[in-house]
């Protein structure tokens, strides 16, 4: 039988490898996107384990609602990225800096 | 009498008025007709105020004129206070101006600023008379800057000559100095007396002589402190060692006004000032004290500088300087009606002298440098004949005047029972034989000897327009006259009888002159004394050494000069009083300003303040614009690790951990 601590350390795995993806990518920005949902997974992770060892449903019915939130927030970041690169012709994240100061 | 004293003072400020602002309009001959005229008026009615003080039993006449200003209990009035000691100076600084006047229609006859001349000479006048008129002691200071300040215009009058401008700011900013000490001796008086008005003031303090007030911690009497105050006015007016300096600068300006402002009327207010607060100066012993030592070392040792100067105006402006002294020895030792007595004569004949020097200077183009004269009697007879009654009246010769005041002054200085009297009185004496030998070194440099003239100069002697010198020489020969007699007619009233009646206050037991009083046999006897009178030997040794290096063994000279080399050096550097106060007051000024420039201003202010400002602003905003990169994911770090700190925070507090 699987621990409660074995479910958090995958999900702050998931986690890290988000974080990671962010910080440490250069190139793409679907990446950028991709991390995002790996921290989100996590988070889900987080809840689902939570829910299943406190006996409470109520985390649960939060992850559908994160999953459906994620899914259309994937959406809009999409349609995003394709309007970015038509204006700018890039997806390129080390060249997105327009807001430095 | 009311009316006749307004007079006196507003005509001449009329003529100034006039002269002054529509000089251009009137015209030069009008100019100088109004302005003699008005000075004529003055002197004039001057006279008849004397007259009707000494003999028409008019008494002392002390009425405010005008109230300008009423703070609480203190006016601020103009008034006159009229007495003989007042009809005295208004007679000498009448005369002497009007002399000046006529004097100056030959002397500035070719300058283009003519009617400005006479306006400024006109406006001195007036300031003079408003000085010794005054019968508090505002107008005692408007009168005392204003003649200051005629002197400035008249010393710079020729603008455009750099030396005069600095002579005429130096004579200014060391004024100041002076006026800083009379300012306060008023203000002084002011506070302790609870008066401006002289015989408010000198009621109170004779009624409290032993008043004290606590100055740095020291208990010392208002009289004293009131008194010194007042005489370091005294002393810049009436350039006082070590406020000295600007006078032989001073100068620079045209001979007339050297002979009126630097010679005989304004260098003596300071005299009259002491003279007049005699009531106050009476009730200290250490005022006293001090000026009669300040005055001995004036007299001797500025007059040993006037033995190594060679431009012949300067000669003069020294023994002006050790004259000033000599009549601040006598009123040091209370014999303050020998001081005024020396003032009056010595007014005359060194007018005479300076006009003399400058009718010199005229005839030879504007040379001053005595090596370049030489042999004049032969173009100037008449110059040399007053200068020589001038120089003979200036060294003390018996009968002429200067002999009578100066040796009434040392006479009086020897009788003296006050600290420094001895010193002082070795001083004077001393001081006579560096008389004789200035005046008399001079006199055969000038008059006698070999011609060493410039062809220049002696072509312009030779050519000299024929009414120049004529409308020259009256005046000469106007003021040799009372150079001569003036000592021997009034000496006995003015010394020893009771000429300034209450205008000045002796304290029975200071009274020197009524203890020589009774040596007194009249001005004949006294003349004769000379031949028992070490003065007058001294006289007679100053004026035969002059002769004997100057007419007889010239070619000695030079090698005297070698031998006293360090002598003459420190004479020639006036002791280094003007070296001094270049490098600590006109240098450290400078670097004080520097340094406030440099390290207030341009670096605290300007660039700590100001700058630093907007300096630390841009440094911190450079550095913080590293931060923001543009790139989001710095951005989601950043916040990432603030939500960790948070998070670390909270969770912390809850759990304790810190």
């Amino acid at each position: 039988m699987l621990a409660l601590s074995d479910y958090l350390v995958l999900s702050a795995l998931l986690f890290s490898i988000g974080m990671a993806g962010i910080f440490l990518n250069r190139k793409n920005a679907i990446v950028l996107l991709m991390s995002i949902e790996l921290i989100l997974l996590a988070v889900n992770f987080n809840f689902i384990a939570f829910s299943h060892f406190l006996g409470d449903i109520h985390g649960q019915v939060f992850v559908f609602f994160i999953l459906t939130v994620a899914a259309a927030e994937s959406a809009i970041g999409l349609a995003i990225l394709v309007v970015l690169f038509r204006n700018r012709d890039t997806i390129n994240v080390g060249d997105l800096d327009s807001m430095k100061g | 009498m009311k009316s006749i004293y307004l007079l006196v003072v507003l005509a001449p400020l009329l003529g100034a008025a006039v002269a002054g602002l529509a000089g251009h309009v009137i015209g030069r001959n009008n100019a100088h007709r109004l302005t003699v005229g008005a000075v004529a008026i003055s002197a004039l009615l001057s006279l008849f105020v004397l007259y009707q003080h000494v003999w028409g039993g008019v008494g002392p006449f002390n009425e405010t004129i005008y109230r300008w200003a009423s703070v609480g209990a203190l006016n601020f009035e103009v008034g006159f206070l009229v007495d003989r000691l007042t009809a005295l100076m208004m007679v000498v600084v009448t005369s002497v101006s009007l002399a000046v006047h006529v004097y100056t229609i030959g002397y500035m006859h070719d300058d283009p600023g003519y009617q400005r001349f006479f306006s400024y000479i006109n406006l001195f006048t007036f300031s003079m008379l408003m000085l010794v008129m005054a019968n508090n002691f505002l107008q005692l200071f408007f009168g005392w800057e204003a003649v200051g300040l005629v002197s400035y215009l008249l010393i710079g009058f020729w603008y455009r000559k750099e030396t005069a401008i600095v002579a005429n700011l130096k004579a200014f900013l060391v004024n100041r100095v002076g006026d800083f000490g009379f300012l306060l001796g008023i203000a002084a008086v002011l506070m302790y007396y609870k008066s401006l008005d002289y015989a408010e003031v000198f009621a109170a303090a004779t009624a409290a002589p032993t008043m004290t007030l606590s100055i740095f911690g020291t208990e010392a009497l208002v009289a004293t402190v009131g008194a010194l105050l007042l005489f370091i006015g005294a002393m810049g007016k009436s350039a006082q060692v070590p406020l000295h300096v600007w006078l032989p600068d001073s100068m620079e300006g045209p001979t007339p006004i050297s002979a009126l402002i630097h010679a005989a009327t304004m260098v003596t207010a300071g005299i009259f000032l002491v003279a007049r607060m005699s009531p106050i100066f009476e009730l200290s012993e250490t005022a006293l004290s001090v000026v009669l030592v300040l005055g001995a070392i004036t007299a001797l040792f500025m007059g040993l500088v006037g033995l190594v100067q060679t431009d012949i105006k300067r000669v003069i402006a020294y023994s002006t300087l050790s004259q000033l002294g000599y009549m601040f020895v006598a009123l040091g030792a209370s014999a303050y009606a020998a001081g005024v007595f020396h003032l009056m004569t010595h007014a005359f004949f060194k007018a005479l002298l300076f006009l003399g020097a400058g009718a010199v200077i005229i005839a030879l183009h504007h040379e001053q440098d005595m090596r370049k004269m030489g042999n004049l009697r032969r173009y100037l007879p008449m110059t040399h004949i007053t200068m020589l009654l001038g120089t003979l009246a200036l060294v003390g010769t018996p009968f002429f005047s200067g002999y009578y005041s100066k040796d009434v002054i040392i006479e009086a200085v020897h009788a003296a029972d006050r600290f420094g009297a001895q010193f002082a009185w070795w001083a004077v004496l001393l001081g006579v034989f560096i008389t004789a030998l200035y005046s008399f070194r001079l006199y055969f440099l000038v008059f006698w000897g070999e011609e060493r003239l410039d062809p220049k100069a002696k072509a312009h002697i030779t050519h000299l327009p024929r009414y120049v010198l004529p409308v020259m020489q009256w005046p000469l020969v106007a003021l040799a006259i009372p150079s001569v007699v003036i000592g021997y007619l009034t000496i006995e009233p003015m010394l020893f009888g009771d000429f300034f009646a209450n205008s000045i206050v002796v304290n029975p037991a200071n009274d020197v002159l009524a203890k020589k009083g009774a040596d007194f046999h009249g001005p004949f006897a006294f003349g004769l004394h000379a031949a028992v009178n070490p003065a007058f030997w001294l006289t007679v040794a100053g004026a035969a050494t002059a002769w004997f290096f100057y007419i007889y063994r010239p070619q000695w000279l030079p090698a005297i000069n070698q031998r006293a080399a360090g002598l003459v050096w420190v004479l020639k550097h006036q002791y280094g009083f003007d070296a001094l106060y270049r490098v600590v007051f006109a240098g450290g000024g400078r670097w004080i300003g520097q340094a406030l420039w440099r390290g207030g201003d341009q670096r605290v202010i300007d660039g700590l303040i100001v700058n630093g400002t907007a300096r630390t602003i841009g440094r911190v905003a450079g550095a913080l614009r590293g931060v923001q990169s543009g790139y989001l994911y710095h951005y989601a770090f950043v916040m990432i690790v603030g939500l960790l700190l948070l998070l670390t925070l909270f969770v912390g507090s809850w759990r304790g951990w810190f």
